[in-house]
């Protein structure tokens, strides 16, 4: 269990909706039952980190997604829950930020899959090439760094997630590092989704072993079709 | 080897787009209105008869699992369906294969599953981090719901049926069945006691079925081709059919895989994953079934089965067959303490054994690491472990223990010989500790 505590010196004053995501909020309340749209609690607060997200990466120095705690009494006011229960929600999940880190937050899996495959090196990358620990977010408000725990991906370790959206998969410590660097110069659509070494997905990197009859029929299409399926980015609404 | 016609993610790798017009072509959706046309009854005998065992772990029989379900005429409640496809088992990662791979047999599965247990809703729970994954799920129910396969007599089929994506934020407890019906309601994710049963009450109190994204998947197939082609699949009646198999750790080419139930431990990895690195007898130990099952040492890989009743007799599981190999050159004590960092760090707080004790568990394991410990504490480890095994509200807590009692069973010489190794060259740093240890020469 991971204790989150609030923090206070960052919290601004009032927070509002943009007019797209009100329309957005009545779309998430639809999905549930009449009466019970506390449900929507989660889909709103990443809501909030997402909007969040876009006005962080416009400021100067940029900042990464958070939840300030006058969006949760916002949450609270919509879904019409004292503002204790959005907290409970907001503090118990990990992917919810309670205070503004570095625009491109670095998670670095380091559960046993990806440690045996060198999750430690990948770490070391980082920490030595931004000059931060893990924990922390470098000056520019460019990066934080996190160890985070498995991520799902363990037959592509090691790994890491960029922000909450993108994995990049099959790394190397060089490899880190330039695309931290390609992060930075602002090149974060060069960098393939996915596989770093140009494996299909979780296909063995030797070639399949098994259901070769349809990889055979799709290698004329093969190059396009690996590149778009994991490569969409952020923007597909839910 | 299964014959590619038997498998049943044939888009497993992604070669194919996940679109309808594609997934048709595979077979989804294909004359699904048949299939439910021949009634609930039908449905849960066949899949009894198929003897599909769900994929999420703790291998219980589907069929009935679905028979559980009350009759809504009785009940007066609206019935519900969820998918349970917060996959975080450290080693495991199927399901994320068919959720941005084959949404559409997932979907075509939520109908008629929704259909047999007499739900017109579905909700699908997927980890928060799977964002591209969640979006493949989204195009596609948008798909269905505009090709009419989904929403007002879904496919033809006379059925209304809705299904909805729900995104969690990074809870390994999430995946305990009851944690996510709590976390679907807005809630904290902690698990509830039980009884009542998620088929009694559930969702909202509604009687709810809880299943596996691949249990789910699977179903259509199944029932396509009928319950008995699949139960002919395996090593005997109780485990049966395919299995994605996710091979990971020290292998020349890890790689998700489905193959037979039953297939030997050896031929999987060397058949599927290029060998371990090193070659066979390399292996240190293997965790079969994602990071709750306890480890193999090699004796027992050379020619164990992959199945849950044969895992079962050699002291662990097939769990959701996350396989995690260890080659020689692993500190096989450090792997399992990263575990158990992970079971501390994932502890709901709800149940006092599991919060604290999965911490005393990790910093006991840590000093393990170095060999800073006596060789009672292992005892008393091992000790504390069955204390929260059984002790707790859900599984997390037996989670926890299995991987050290695991670790002891089969490599407590080694941990014995870093302790001693340790006590030796302690004077050199530590006087404290010198004292004791010349006291015990």
């Amino acid at each position: 269990m991971k204790p989150h505590v609030l923090n206070a010196e960052h919290q601004p004053e009032s927070f509002e909706f943009t007019k797209a995501n009100k329309e957005e909020i009545k779309d998430i309340l639809s999905r549930y039952p009449a009466g019970k749209q506390k449900s929507a609690v989660m889909p709103l607060l990443d809501l909030v980190q997402k909007q969040v997200a876009e006005e962080g990466a416009q400021a100067n120095p940029p900042y990464g997604g958070w939840i300030p705690r006058a969006a949760m009494d916002v949450i609270a006011d919509i879904i019409g829950e004292p503002p204790m229960k959005v907290y409970e929600v907001a503090t118990f999940y990990t992917m919810y930020k309670l205070a503004p880190l570095g625009k491109f937050n670095i998670q670095v899996c380091g559960t046993t899959p990806c440690w045996l495959r060198g999750s430690k090196d990948i770490q070391g990358a980082c920490e030595k090439h931004l000059g931060i620990k893990t924990g922390e977010s470098t000056k520019d408000g460019m990066f934080s760094l996190e160890e985070v725990e498995c991520l799902g991906a363990c037959v592509n370790a090691p790994m890491i997630q960029v922000n909450k959206d993108d994995y990049f998969e099959d790394l190397t410590p060089e490899r880190m590092v330039e695309i931290l660097d390609m992060l930075k110069a602002g090149k974060r659509d060069e960098i393939p989704v996915g596989s770093q070494i140009g494996r299909k997905n979780s296909m063995a990197i030797t070639g399949a072993t098994t259901l070769k009859t349809t990889a055979n029929d799709t290698k004329p299409a093969k190059k396009p079709v690996a590149k778009k399926t994991p490569a969409k980015k952020g923007k597909v609404k839910k | 080897m299964l014959a590619d016609k038997d498998r049943i993610f044939t888009n497993l790798y992604g070669l194919q787009s996940f679109s309808l017009k594609e997934a048709k072509k595979r077979g989804d959706w294909d004359n699904t209105k048949a299939i439910i046309k021949k009634g609930k009854a039908w449905i849960i005998e066949e899949m009894k008869k198929s003897g599909l065992r769900g994929r999420g772990g703790a291998g219980f029989p589907t069929g009935m699992k679905w028979s559980f379900m009350p009759d809504p005429e009785k009940t007066q409640k609206p019935h519900y369906l969820v998918v349970n496809a917060d996959e975080s088992e450290p080693g495991t990662c199927k399901d994320r294969e068919i959720l941005r791979h084959d949404p559409h047999k997932l979907l075509e599965g939520c109908l008629i599953a929704g259909f047999a247990m007499g739900a017109h809703a579905a909700y699908i729970y997927i980890r928060g981090e799977f964002f591209n994954e969640g979006s493949n799920v989204v195009k596609a129910i948008k798909e269905a719901y505009e090709a009419g396969l989904l929403g007002k007599n879904a496919a033809g089929t006379g059925w209304d049926f809705d299904i909805y994506l729900h995104r969690g934020a990074g809870a390994y407890i999430c995946g305990e069945e009851t944690a996510l019906i709590e976390s679907l309601e807005g809630n904290k994710g902690q698990p509830r006691n039980k009884p009542p049963f998620p088929a009694m009450a559930g969702l909202y109190s509604c009687p709810t079925t809880v299943n596996n994204v691949e249990t789910i998947a699977t179903a259509p197939t199944i029932l396509r081709r009928g319950g008995e082609w699949f139960a002919s699949i395996g090593r005997d009646e109780k485990n049966t059919g395919t299995k994605l198999f996710c091979i990971s750790g020290h292998v020349n080419a890890p790689c998700n895989v489905e193959e037979a139930m039953g297939i030997p431990l050896k031929e999987l990895i060397e058949k599927h994953a290029g060998g371990v690195r090193g070659g066979w007898d390399n292996v240190k130990a293997i965790i079969p079934g994602g990071s709750s099952t306890p480890l193999l040492p090699k004796d027992v890989c050379d020619k164990v089965v992959m199945d849950f009743d044969s895992l079962r007799a050699e002291g662990s599981g097939l769990g959701t067959a996350g396989v995690i190999v260890m080659d020689q050159s692993t500190d096989v004590v450090y792997a399992i303490a990263r575990l158990s960092y992970f079971y501390m760090h994932e502890s709901c707080g709800q149940c006092t054994p599991c919060r604290e004790g999965t911490g005393w568990m990790w910093r006991m394991m840590m000093r393990m690491v170095e060999g800073n410990a006596t060789i009672e504490e292992i005892d008393m480890l091992l000790d504390i472990s069955k204390q929260i095994e059984g002790h707790t509200i859900c599984a997390h807590g037996d989670a926890s223990a299995w991987p050290i009692q695991g670790l002891m069973r089969h490599f407590r010489p080694e941990v014995e010989e870093r302790i001693h190794a340790y006590r030796k060259l302690a004077h050199r740093e530590k006087p404290m500790v010198a004292v004791s240890a010349t006291a015990a020469e």
